[in-house]
């Protein structure tokens, strides 16, 4: 690992605050208006990204893209595929890079990680009783220590809402710096679950919360419930680790996931990005979108941006 | 065949519930004669299941419709208007058939108010909302708000006018209706849920049953889930029924009052607030 | 397993990851522009009486797009005539829901002719083509929609009284709304039963034109509104001065306001302005942070800070001070100031040479006056009229900055410790037309709400318009209501005192 990635990530196990500041940490953060925020979310949400701009925003989405697939039915074989995609998303483009990682359930990360050997495609793993989180602790951090054991180079985890919601900030935290311990040199991303956190104001303390144990990455949503990533909660996120920032020298990454299958979507996540966290973000090291069929979207529009047409879904390969 | 003689295709009328068009689920409809006595149509006889479907699809319908700005809901009547003005050939020759005198007037009518009241839904609260002096440092504010599911049983005379006297002001403060047609001439009704269907109005705010006035009116008076009923056109033997059936629920009970069609005095702000809860807020003002 | 390569940020990578957004310029061929536009009278468009015509220009560009009538004292004449006639023998009597339905004709044609009004609009104004498309354009609708719906129901808004209207209104607009401020005069004013002479700004009189055009294929009865541009000291003083006028209504400097007020004492005839500002915009240290950035940005950058209302004097509790700050600098960069046709722009051109010149005077008596001035470092086009978005601090109440009307995009920053001491300041103004309140807390923003002397308060929000919501200044910055059941009011007889309306001329 080089020096300059060393300095930027936080050293496990040093967390910048204790369990004991959590509460005043929560009782800090500032307060959000959703009105403001959701019409600078629309407004920004509205710029219009062409040609260049777009190719280079579309390029940047698949090398941050986290391919994902989440399902009870994850046969190795449903593995074996979606690493392939992965590692070439289109076969018959040179030009087309890697994705960022593959999220996977822990039982096929020994499979995932056999598949992108040599490539620079991750893998990460959802771990810690995904997606309610309410397993017991010590399964859940045994869970954490077990996938990264396994070679998993990233963990995603949920943050506690039932502490988290019932007010039990110093617990949540505590679970939260022992979740970044247990992860080791493995990249913790922490989901917040947006859908359920019921307003914005909470979204940002749990933003500050997550932060302030150590996670690498915040990321919106576990997209297995109804509600998932959407432009306000996401710049949000984005406003508050703007803000960790300058309080603390430290960059933490942001991760949309969840019903987002369309280029646009991802271009518009891209410039809430890069007007509110600057060009240092747009990096797959801090920025990332939990996705599945958006990669063929994503395909579809370069191909169109380069020959002026639309695309059909049957010219890009579904696995 | 003979040269010239075109077979016209028939109308088929059928209810109107959840922005479709189906059949009444018991399979029953009744003839629909002209008032000189030719049969035009066969309507659907609507049956109490039908009620309960429509009473769901309005209920299903109010949060959304209700949650539009005033002045969408306001622009979306309108455009009703627009569509109406281009069936006025259809709606003057349904007219015709129910033997009114001034088909055209009539029609004109109709379409003029449904504009007065499309006019209304961004100036309600403005008229009849406002804040209140109260004696201590407090900011005290009353609005208007739509009451939620509205049953209509629509005038038996006045097939397009007083049909769209009822649900217009009921719909245009966010309230989402329940109408039963008259039962005599209920193709305008019918022509006007066909304009509705092709609008911008969501599905569901408007709901429309046809049948066996006797039948239907109890079964909607009695129904839990609808907030206030315009008895209108309820016979006026089966009124007290009505209201005691009505009070299971406390339904708000209201009737139009009772003028010429055409005048005026039959268009009123006080036909929208009828359909209206006012709620009252109180907060505090302190640096 | 893989060896993940962890590249340090070098300097190229840092480069790499500049997002530079393609130009996203707005299709100009929508409009169809005219070599020349004549005045519009008595329902067509005629030549002028005067023969003479001015050049109308592009501000971003410097480049001309039209040459348009200029009215004199004999065109003035025949549109005030003309108007009167109108009134009387097609517009008086004519039901109120009949005059509903030409203004809903009007509404709907700004809905399916948008594009081209946005377009239009942003070409001879100035301000970016997102604001056009999204702000100015559907409100000017929206405005026409709402007193549609009064014009048959106007007993209802006023109890107790049989309202009439006043005759011809004399209708001076200006140039930073071009079109939204045509909408605000000609809606209430017709939908009340008056007829209506139009005399837009000489800088932006084609959106007025296009208008005219507009009405005239909704076929109002002619003369009922007529367009008469012409510079605002000739063509409106004799305007106003027409004895067949019956109702002035001016939106413009407080100094021509005054001027206009004192001509027209003496001679009965209605007045509203719509004047001044030198808005206060209040954050509280419990505020909403970076939305109320968002609120500050909006305020004095919205229109390149030409606007009326403009939240140009920023007062921060002390404790909040410095992280604010720096939140509004950062956010001053990423403003993109540019062509603004272009969609993605955010700032576009001041309107002319005159009003860049006031700005540049103002903004160097507040370097001369000790305050400290940020301004973000971007590339300025080569022609057209451009000021880069500026914020000074270090400000005292006495310096001229805080004191005058810039109507730019230059925002004075001033500190308070109280809430007692934000209003204090916040009213020590001649000026009286809008005010910001930034706090978390409902009660506080209710108990200075109450001691604003400002004709809109907004609260956690900023420049926020509505037809239905009423607009207005106290003291300096005008009397009078646009929008909302009190819109109504300046154009019509209330106490039947005016049977006639005006003088028959």
């Amino acid at each position: 690992m080089s020096e300059a990635a060393e300095i930027e990530r936080n050293v496990p196990g040093l967390a910048l605050y204790t369990p004991r500041d959590a509460s005043r940490l929560v009782a800090r953060v500032t307060a959000v208006d959703a009105v403001g925020l959701e019409e600078r979310a629309a407004s920004l949400g509205r710029r219009s990204i062409k040609r260049g701009s777009k190719l280079w925003a579309l390029d940047l989405a698949i090398r941050s893209m986290d391919l994902t697939t989440l399902e009870g039915v994850d046969t190795m074989g449903r593995v074996v595929s979606l690493c392939a995609k992965a590692v070439r998303p289109d076969p018959t483009d040179a030009t087309i890079p890697s994705v960022a990682a593959v999220c996977v359930y822990p039982q096929l990360v020994p499979v995932a990680l056999g598949e992108v050997k040599g490539s620079s495609v991750r893998v990460a793993s959802v771990a810690g009783s995904f997606p309610a989180g309410l397993g017991p602790l010590s399964s859940r951090l045994a869970e954490i220590r077990e996938v990264v054991e396994q070679g998993a180079h990233e963990v995603d985890i949920v943050l506690n809402r039932s502490l988290f919601l019932g007010g039990r900030y110093a617990a949540c935290f505590e679970e939260l710096a022992a979740a970044r311990e247990a992860a080791g040199e493995a990249h913790l991303k922490v989901i917040l679950e947006v859908g359920e956190l019921g307003s914005y104001d909470r979204i940002r303390q749990a933003s500050v919360l997550a932060m302030a144990a150590g996670a690498d990455f915040i990321k919106t949503s576990t997209g297995k419930i109804g509600v998932s990533a959407s432009l306000p909660s996401a710049l949000c996120m984005m406003e508050a680790a703007r803000d960790f920032f300058h309080e603390t020298g430290r960059r933490v990454g942001i991760k949309v996931a969840g019903g987002i299958r369309a280029s646009k979507q991802a271009v518009q996540y891209l410039v809430l990005l890069y007007e509110t966290l600057g060009p240092e973000w747009m990096t797959p090291e801090l920025f990332r979108i939990g996705a599945s069929s958006l990669l063929n979207d994503i395909l579809m529009q370069i191909n169109k941006e380069r020959t002026g047409r639309y695309q059909g879904p049957d010219y890009f390969t579904i696995d | 065949m003979s040269e010239g003689a075109r077979v016209p295709v028939r109308r088929t009328a059928k209810l109107f519930i959840a922005g479709g068009f189906p059949r009444s689920e018991s399979g029953r409809s009744y003839e629909v004669f002209s008032h000189d006595g030719r049969l035009l149509a066969w309507a659907a006889r609507a049956s109490r299941k039908d009620l309960r479907d429509a009473v769901r699809a309005a209920r299903a319908a109010q949060p959304g419709w209700a949650g539009r700005t005033a002045y969408n809901r306001g622009q979306i009547l309108y455009r009703v208007a627009e569509l109406m003005e281009g069936r006025r050939a259809q709606f003057e020759a349904e007219l015709a058939d129910v033997g009114a005198a001034d088909p055209r007037r009539g029609v004109e009518a109709a379409i003029d108010r449904w504009v007065w009241y499309a006019g209304w839904a961004d100036k309600i609260s403005q008229v009849l909302g406002g804040t209140n002096p109260v004696a201590g440092p407090y900011f005290n504010f009353t609005i208007p708000e739509p009451t939620g599911v509205v049953g209509i049983v629509a005038p038996q005379d006045q097939a397009l006018l007083g049909l769209v006297s009822r649900v217009a002001p009921a719909i245009a403060s966010g309230n989402t209706v329940v109408v039963i047609a008259s039962e005599r001439s209920p193709l305008p009704a019918v022509s006007l849920t066909e304009v509705l269907g092709t609008s911008d109005v969501p599905a569901g705010v408007v709901n429309l049953l046809t049948g066996y006035t006797r039948e239907l009116v109890p079964w909607l008076a009695g129904h839990m889930d609808v907030n206030a009923i315009d008895v209108t056109g309820v016979p006026e033997d089966l009124l007290p029924q009505v209201e005691e059936l009505a009070a299971e629920n406390v339904k708000r009970v209201h009737r139009a009052p009772r003028v010429d069609p055409f005048s005026d005095e039959a268009q009123s702000p006080y036909e929208i607030t009828a359909l209206m809860e006012f709620k009252t807020v109180w907060h505090p003002m302190g640096a | 397993m893989g060896e993940i390569e962890r590249t340090a940020t070098s300097a190229l990578e840092q480069q790499q990851r500049v997002w530079e957004y393609a130009t996203a310029p707005e299709a100009r061929d929508i409009v169809r522009l005219e070599d020349r536009y004549d005045l519009f009278v008595g329902g067509r468009f005629v030549e002028p009486r005067s023969g003479r015509y001015f050049e109308t220009i592009n501000p971003a560009t410097e480049e001309p797009l039209a040459e348009v009538a200029e009215a004199n004292e004999e065109d003035v004449d025949l549109a005030a005539r003309t108007a009167r006639e109108a009134w009387e023998e097609r517009w008086r009597d004519l039901p109120g829901k009949e005059r509903a339905k030409y203004l809903y004709r009007i509404a709907r044609a700004l809905q399916e002719r948008s594009r081209e009004f946005a377009v239009l609009e942003t070409m001879n104004n100035g301000k970016p083509i997102k604001e056009s498309r999204d702000v100015d354009v559907p409100l000017a609708a929206a405005h026409f929609f709402y007193y549609a719906g009064w014009a048959d129901k106007l007993d209802y808004a006023f109890p107790g009284r049989a309202p009439r209207p006043l005759g011809v209104a004399a209708q001076i607009t200006p140039w930073n709304f071009p079109l939204l401020m045509c909408a605000w005069k000609l809606a209430p004013a017709l939908a009340t039963g008056n007829t209506a002479i139009l005399k837009p700004a000489s800088t932006t009189p084609l959106t007025a034109l296009l208008l005219a055009e507009v009405i005239e294929q909704a076929e109002l009865p002619p003369g009922v509104v007529n367009v008469i541009p012409g510079p605002g000291g000739k063509t409106g003083g004799w305007l106003a001065a027409h004895p067949a006028i019956a109702k002035i209504a001016f939106t413009g400097s407080t100094d021509i306001g005054k001027v206009l007020r004192r001509n027209v004492a003496g001679t009965g005839k209605r007045l509203t302005l719509e004047l001044g500002g030198k808005a206060a915009n209040i954050v509280f240290e419990d505020a909403a942070l970076d939305q109320a950035v968002e609120g500050i940005i909006n305020g004095i950058f919205f229109n390149q800070g030409e606007v009326c209302c403009a939240g140009s004097r920023l007062f921060v509790q002390e404790s909040v001070f410095e992280p604010l700050l720096d939140k509004l600098k950062a956010r001053l960069d990423t403003l993109r100031v540019g062509d603004p046709l272009d969609k993605n722009t955010d700032v576009g051109a001041i309107n002319s040479r005159d009003q860049l010149r006031k700005i540049e005077e103002l903004v160097q008596s507040g370097l001369e006056e000790g305050a400290e001035m940020y301004q973000p470092d971007c590339d300025l086009p080569e022609r057209g009229f451009w000021f880069r978005p500026t914020l000074f601090t270090n400000v005292s109440q006495s310096h001229r900055i805080a004191r005058e009307e810039i109507f730019g995009p230059v925002l004075s920053i001033l500190t308070f410790r109280t809430p007692q001491e934000a209003v204090e300041k916040a009213n020590n103004t001649e000026y009286g037309l809008s005010a910001g309140i930034w706090t978390e807390k409902g009660s506080r923003i209710l108990w200075m709400a109450e001691r604003m002397k400002a004709g809109v308060v907004w609260a956690n929000t900023f420049n926020r318009f509505d037809p239905t919501s009423p607009f207005g200044g106290y003291k300096e910055s005008g009397f009078g209501r646009e929008g909302g059941r009190h819109g109504l009011e300046p154009y019509l007889d209330l106490d039947g005192a005016s049977a006639e309306g005006g003088d028959g001329a």
